[in-house]
């Protein structure tokens, strides 16, 4: 049994760790959230200068050449600083679409910039209220041209082209769309985490390549599996550290006398707590199998993982507040950081209520 | 990252495989291991001693203990490979995890080389298989609040008091008794630890009739039960040490219980449950449920493959395994509730002929809120994450350095 990330591995999620210890302390997240910038530059040049943004893409792409392992261990990381930069956009769910389903051509033309960090991609798929489904697809793909509202879609004021899903002759095609073309207009829409940035994208005849072929709606479900696997990471990563955070604050917080974590009460939802991240990380490791060997049971580990994760994070973030008392709930306490950003991760890739029921859905007969 | 065996724990597998294919018979796909129901009888007992005594000729009994008491010294990884490939042979179930998983280490622990010589043999073969006396009508979570006395008498002492919960107390031949012998002290330094004949004049065995029917424990009633001081482990009034030591063992050794109906099982329920016409597969709340239910099962699995991996990376398991049984007991009984809720009111009944697989659903209905309170309720399992896992300060003691004598006990309701 060899169910754990290898030493080499784990000092990578090391060295990332002391990284942006130093680099992406939680007031970077702050100050992405208290300004109109929608990410930090400083930050994410100093992480393509370290070659993460390349982790997964293969060295004649101009890539590490490392796999999805490396790729979890790194998201982990960025979760726990809550990075305020276009990581999963990018490196998620751009570079996983290309990766797995890009021409050569494709694959020379946009994996080195993502490599580098030169370009962001990102990927619109939402256009109304909702859990998504084919029939909600309004944009249409004619003809090369792309035309219709996407949005919410992550970082796609800041994104230089996206992975974008449309009606397509019979069905639903996923195609590319340079964000910074002709017939694309964008604007930043506000959210309840403004460290990480979203927009309502419009495509009106904007020229576009089909990316894949086939059904392109099931080139979306495999694209979602396969980031839904690496943002548990990032989920879990937050969990953790809104854990650890809360831990260490009842530790020193004294109430009736003595440290409010001696109290039994809040004892119990701390082991509770820990309980559920546990779990989740247990779900996510499969998941990161399951993605890092291509196999199979990806369709349904990536629901465990994604759902689980999901959950923990809100759940940490929600008690991070709660057992912070009021202080919890001020603006200058850290822990709104942590709420803001568990909602929309728990959101960006569709509720846990999808993935649940999806993963019923695909559980083998 | 992957699932496999190292080359030397594929190598010990086969070992281990070709043995038991030679030795017993292997399970059909279709076909469950022998219940626990049979455990306990007379042929249950016997059946159990006759394969132990097989094992340990061959060396596979009690695999992690010294070569000197008669193991090999093998490594904690091959007694999980051990365990995980005899789960797949028609073999009776084990009557001796009590002596061999919690006893018998406690033993080497603190008993003297005459108790060692004297006792672990005879318990790795199964010729003579123990049972432990701790928990009390008064000392259950509190264990260490325990009434029941021993008094010094020359080089014996007499035990008077009462013992609850003892699992298999009338087919064994000796028990591990933790006494009072000093009630003036502190309750956690007033405490002595024997080995008791279960056979001695003065102990009286009543079964407990549990809320499933069944009756898997005892009663045990002492009156002046002579004890030889010989069969004292550690030192007079230096007994709560030894406990710690057995305690710790139970916790490593009781999961959330293995066998009993699964999430495959609960799914062939939804499947086959009609809802106004429907499965109740189908139905949109049913599937959320199914979805959780799938998520904390395979949560705790992948969690066991984690420890597991531990393990075979030389590490020693530590209190996080609490885990397991926090999380799979109350699992277990939500299953069990919700299966009886998609046979809608006929998920009332315990009649096989009426609901699925011989009424297993109400039988673990019945059967697992026992398994959130036997060896660590839910509430002490979260204690003992939150201090020892977490480092959360330890409960508050009011009675910590009281004489036991003055300590409140039991209801106090008039």
């Amino acid at each position: 049994m060899n169910f754990d990330f290898s030493d080499d591995q784990k000092l990578l999620q090391q060295t990332a760790n002391e990284y942006l210890s130093e680099h992406a302390p939680l007031s970077v997240c702050r100050a992405v959230l208290e300004s109109e910038a929608a990410y930090s530059e400083t930050l994410w040049k100093g992480i393509a200068e370290l070659g993460w943004l390349g982790t997964a893409i293969p060295e004649e792409y101009g890539g590490a050449g490392f796999g999805r392992l490396e790729l979890a261990v790194l998201a982990n990381e960025i979760g726990r600083s809550l990075a305020p930069i276009p990581f999963a956009s990018s490196a998620y769910l751009a570079c996983e679409a290309i990766l797995q389903f890009g021409s050569d051509a494709q694959k020379r033309h946009y994996l080195p910039k993502l490599a580098t960090g030169e370009w962001i991609g990102t990927f619109a798929h939402v256009e109304k209220l909702g859990a998504p489904g084919p029939a909600a697809i309004a944009t249409k793909f004619e003809g090369g041209k792309l035309s219709g509202t996407k949005v919410p879609v992550l970082d796609g004021d800041v994104a230089h082209f996206a992975v974008v899903t449309a009606k397509g002759g019979a069905g639903v095609v996923t195609v590319l769309v340079d964000l910074g073309g002709d017939g694309v207009e964008r604007t930043s829409v506000r959210s309840v985490d403004p460290s990480r940035s979203m927009a309502s994208v419009r495509f009106e005849n904007a020229p576009a390549q089909p990316l894949g072929s086939g059904d392109g709606w099931a080139i979306a479900q495999n694209v979602l599996d396969r980031a839904a696997v690496l943002m548990a990471f990032e989920q879990l990563g937050g969990a953790q550290r809104a854990f650890e955070i809360t831990r260490e604050f009842c530790l020193g917080r004294y109430a009736f006398g003595r440290p409010i974590a001696s109290f039994q009460a809040i004892k119990h939802r701390l082991a509770d707590l820990y309980v559920e991240v546990e779990l989740a990380r247990s779900n996510a490791y499969y998941g990161a199998w399951a993605l890092s060997n291509e196999s199979p049971e990806l369709n349904v580990a990536a629901c465990g993982a994604r759902a689980s994760a999901s959950d923990a994070f809100e759940l940490a973030a929600t008690e991070m507040i709660q057992l912070h008392g009021g202080v919890g709930y001020t603006w200058e306490y850290d822990c709104h950081l942590f709420y803001r950003r568990a909602k929309l991760l728990g959101l960006v890739l569709g509720n846990a209520h999808q993935w649940r029921e999806q993963l019923i859905e695909r559980l083998p007969a | 990252m992957d699932f496999n065996d190292t080359p030397e724990e594929a190598a010990f597998r086969a070992e281990v495989r070709a043995w038991l294919d030679a030795n017993a018979q292997r399970l059909r796909a279709d076909e469950a291991a022998p219940g626990m129901e049979e455990r306990g009888t007379p042929g249950g007992v016997k059946r159990a001693q006759e394969w132990q005594a097989k094992k340990a000729d061959a060396g596979w009994a009690c695999m992690t203990w010294p070569v000197q008491y008669g193991g090999r010294g093998a490594s904690r990884i091959q007694q999980v490979i051990w365990n995980q490939e005899e789960s797949h042979y028609k073999t009776p179930p084990s009557i001796f995890a009590i002596g061999q998983g919690m006893l018998g280490p406690t033993i080497m622990a603190h008993g003297t080389d005459e108790q060692k010589q004297r006792y672990l043999r005879p318990m790795l073969r199964g010729e003579e298989i123990w049972c432990q006396l701790f928990s009390e009508p008064a000392a259950g979570s509190d264990l260490a609040g325990l009434r029941t006395t021993a008094v010094r008498d020359g080089d014996h002492w007499v035990i008077n008091g009462q013992k609850i919960w003892t699992t298999g107390a009338h087919y064994c031949k000796w028990g591990m008794v933790v006494t009072r012998t000093d009630p003036s002290a502190p309750k956690h330094k007033g405490i002595t630890y024997f080995i008791v004949d279960m056979k001695a004049p003065g102990i009286e065995i009543r079964p407990i009739k549990q809320i499933s029917g069944m009756s898997a424990f005892n009663e045990v009633f002492f009156t002046d039960v002579r004890v030889p001081d010989s069969n004292r482990i550690g030192a007079v009034n230096d007994g709560w040490r030894g406990a710690l030591t057995t305690l710790m063992n139970e916790r490593a050794a009781i999961g959330g219980g293995a066998g009993g109906p699964d999430f495959e099982d609960l799914v062939r329920v939804a499947k086959q449950s009609d809802w106004d016409g429907r499965p109740a597969f189908e139905d949109r709340a049913v599937r959320q449920r199914l979805a959780r239910f799938y998520i904390r099962a395979k949560g705790l699995q992948y969690t066991a493959y984690r420890t597991q991996t531990a393990l075979s990376r030389g590490a020693t398991p530590g209190p996080e395994s609490s885990i397991g049984k926090l999380v799979g007991a109350p699992l277990r009984q939500e299953m069990a509730s919700f299966a009886m809720d998609l046979l809608g009111p006929a998920g009332a009944l315990m009649e096989g002929a009426i609901v699925p697989d011989d009424a297993v659903w109400q039988l673990s209905y019945l059967g697992s809120p026992g398994l959130r309170i036997a060896g660590g309720t839910d509430e002490i399992l979260r204690n003992i994450i939150a201090e020892r896992v977490l480092g959360l300060p330890p409960e508050i003691r009011v009675d910590k350095d009281v004489p036991f004598k003055n300590i409140p006990t039991g209801s106090q309701n008039k």
